[in-house]
C-alpha cells in the first residue's frame, strides 16, 4: 500500500462494532456576585483554555474523541470510535476528567472578570426547570433497506430497558412524589424521526454513518440517560449490541410491538415496583420484566452459536438477569453497586431514614445532582467508588490512559495521533470524524471512510510530513 | 492540556473484577453509605433549595 492509495473498507466480522458514546453536560455556576452572568460568559471560560490550543470550542483531542460547546452553551463531549466496550466504557470515563480539568481554569478567568462562584458540570440529563440534554448511544450498523423495521423492532427492548440502566430520580411533589427509573423517559416525545430538540425521539433517524455510506449507517439511540456507574454503561451498550447482533443475523425477535410507547416509557419509569403492565399492539399486556426477560432469554439463547462467548458478554448477561431479578422482587440490593438507579436509591433512602428528608425536597434533589456533578471535588463518583458503593469495570491506568489516547484498534487512532502529532509540531490543522487535514498544505486531505482501520500509510505519510525533523525535538 | 506521554501500557488482560458481595456484610455497607452521607453533609444542608433551583440548563441535542 502507497501513501496515496485509498485502502478498501475492510472485511469485518458480524461481532465487531463500532461504538461511541455522547455526553451532553447540564453547566451551572454559582455565585454571589451581583452582576448578571449568563452561561455563554461560564462556557466561554470554562474553555478558554481550549480554545488556546484548539483555536476553536469545538475541537478533536489526542484520545481520538471530541469536545465542544454545544447549542445551550453547555459542554459535549463525544468518545471516539471503540470497538470493544472497555475501551468504550475508558474513554466515556476519561470525557468526565476531560471536562472536570477544565473548572479550575474557567472559575479562575470568572473570578478575574469579577464573578467568583464555583462551576458545576453534572453528566445527568435534565435541570431543575425540566429541561432535558441527552447521552446519545451510537452503534454503527450494516446498511440494509429494511432500516425501519429493523430499528422499529428495538423500541420495545430501548422502552424497557431503563429498569436496568435508568439513572433514578425523583418525579412528582407532595404525595405524589414517587422515585423513577429515568429521568429521560419523560421528555420522549415520539419513537422514531430525524428531530432531536424539536420533538425528541427515542431513536433519532438522521442517516450519518461517518463512514462507508454504501456499507454502514448510524443507529443513534437518545433514549438513554447518562450513565455514573461502569456497570451500568457497560449494560446499555453492551445489551443493546447483543440485541442488534441478533437482528443484524435475522433472529427472529420476539412478537413484543407496544401499542403506545410513549404512554408505556412514561409508565414504565414511574413504577418501581416493576408491576405496571403496558399495552402490547396484539392486546396483550406485559410488565416491563417480562419483556427484558424475554430478550434475556433470546440473546443467552444463541450463545455460543450467534454470539460467542467471552467474559464481557458473561457479565453482561449476569448482570442483566440480577437487574431484572432486582425489580421482580423489589430487593435492589443485588445490583446496589452496579446499577445508578439502585446507587443513588440507596443514598437517598438512607439519607431520609436519617434526617428525615422529604423525597421531593430539596435535600434530596440536592444528593441527586452531586451524585452526577463530574466537577473535581464536587461530586460523589469518587467517594462512592473508593467506600465500595460503586463497582467499576475498567481498572484506573485504563482511564488515566484514555484521557490522553485513543483506541488502538479504530480510526480513533490514526485521529488521535495525528492530533498529537499537529500539536507537537505546533502545526494548525483540521481534524473531524473522517477528514485530517494541515492548514496551508493543499491537496493533503486524508479521508477516513473505513472506522474499523487503525492504519492507514496515508496518515502516517501526512502526521511524518509535520513533525519536526530533528529527532532530538520531542 | 498535556498531549505527550510514554511508557504506555496496554491495558489488555484487565483483571476480572471483584464479585459484587451485596449481602457479604450489611452493617459495613450501611456505615459505608453513612460515612458518604457524613462526607457531604455540609454540601447538602448548606442552603439545598436555592442551589437546585439555580441549576436552569437551556436545552441541548
Amino acid at each position: 500500500m502507497t501513501a496515496t492509495e485509498v485502502p478498501p473498507p475492510l472485511e469485518v466480522p458480524a461481532s465487531r462494532r463500532i461504538f461511541g458514546l455522547e455526553t451532553e453536560f447540564g453547566l451551572h455556576f454559582r455565585t454571589g456576585a451581583e452582576r448578571k452572568v449568563t452561561s455563554e460568559e461560564v462556557a466561554g471560560a470554562l474553555f478558554h483554555s481550549v480554545v488556546a490550543w484548539g483555536r476553536s470550542s469545538n475541537v478533536f483531542l489526542t484520545n481520538g474523541s471530541r469536545l465542544y460547546i454545544d447549542v445551550g452553551a453547555h459542554p459535549e463531549y463525544a468518545t471516539a470510535e471503540c470497538d470493544r466496550l472497555d475501551d468504550l466504557i475508558a474513554l466515556d470515563k476519561a470525557g468526565e476528567r476531560i471536562v472536570g480539568a477544565l473548572v479550575a481554569d474557567g472559575e479562575r478567568r470568572l473570578a478575574e472578570a469579577g464573578v467568583v462562584g464555583e462551576i458545576h458540570l453534572y453528566k445527568n440529563n435534565a435541570d431543575s426547570a425540566g429541561n432535558s440534554y441527552g447521552c446519545h448511544e451510537n452503534y454503527l450498523v450494516r446498511r440494509r433497506s429494511d432500516f425501519t423495521s429493523f430499528a422499529e423492532s428495538l423500541l420495545p427492548f430501548l422502552v424497557t430497558r431503563q429498569i436496568l440502566t435508568g439513572s433514578g430520580c425523583v418525579v412528582g411533589t407532595g404525595a405524589s412524589a414517587r422515585y423513577c427509573f429515568s429521568p429521560r423517559a419523560d421528555h420522549m416525545w415520539e419513537a422514531m424521526s430525524s428531530a432531536t430538540t424539536r420533538s425528541r425521539p427515542m431513536i433519532n433517524t438522521r442517516d450519518e454513518p461517518h463512514a462507508h455510506a454504501d456499507l454502514y449507517r448510524r443507529l443513534h439511540v437518545i433514549v438513554g440517560d447518562s450513565s455514573m456507574a461502569e456497570p451500568t454503561a457497560l449494560l446499555k451498550v453492551g445489551a443493546t449490541d447483543l440485541i442488534l447482533r441478533l437482528l443484524e443475523a435475522r433472529v427472529a425477535m420476539p412478537a413484543l410491538a407496544l401499542a403506545r410507547e410513549m404512554q408505556a416509557i412514561r409508565d414504565v419509569s414511574h413504577d418501581l415496583s416493576g408491576a405496571a403492565t403496558v399495552e402490547l399492539a396484539d392486546g396483550r399486556s406485559l410488565t416491563a420484566v417480562q419483556i427484558q426477560q424475554q430478550y434475556l432469554d433470546l440473546v443467552r439463547s444463541q450463545v455460543g452459536s450467534i454470539i460467542e462467548p467471552d467474559p464481557t458478554t458473561e457479565r453482561i448477561l449476569d448482570l442483566w438477569a440480577r437487574g431484572i431479578e432486582a425489580v421482580r422482587t423489589g430487593d435492589s440490593s443485588a445490583v446496589w453497586t452496579e446499577l445508578d438507579w439502585a446507587i443513588k436509591l440507596r443514598l437517598i433512602e438512607r439519607l431520609r431514614s436519617r434526617m428525615g428528608a422529604p423525597l421531593d425536597g430539596p435535600m434530596v434533589a440536592r444528593l441527586d445532582l452531586a451524585y452526577h456533578d463530574v466537577a473535581p471535588g464536587r461530586g460523589l463518583g469518587s467517594s462512592l467508588v473508593a467506600q465500595g458503593l460503586m463497582a467499576t469495570i475498567v481498572p484506573e491506568e485504563a482511564i488515566v490512559r484514555a484521557v490522553e489516547r485513543p483506541p488502538e484498534t479504530t480510526r480513533a487512532r490514526l485521529r488521535g495521533d495525528f492530533v498529537r502529532a499537529g500539536i507537537r509540531a505546533h502545526r494548525d490543522f483540521t481534524a473531524d470524524w473522517v477528514r485530517l487535514k494541515v492548514v496551508g498544505d493543499e491537496g493533503r486531505t486524508v479521508l477516513l471512510k473505513d472506522p474499523f482501520r487503525s492504519e492507514d500509510a496515508r496518515v502516517d505519510a501526512l502526521i511524518a510530513s509535520i513533525e519536526p525533523a530533528d529527532p532530538r525535538v520531542d | 492540556m498535556p498531549q505527550v506521554t510514554s511508557g504506555e501500557q496496554p491495558y489488555d488482560d484487565i483483571p476480572e473484577p471483584e464479585p459484587p458481595t451485596p449481602g457479604g456484610a450489611p452493617q459495613a455497607q450501611t456505615d459505608a453509605v453513612d460515612a458518604l452521607l457524613d462526607e457531604i453533609d455540609v454540601t447538602l444542608q448548606a442552603n439545598a433549595e436555592q442551589f437546585v433551583r439555580s441549576f436552569v440548563q437551556k436545552g441541548g441535542e
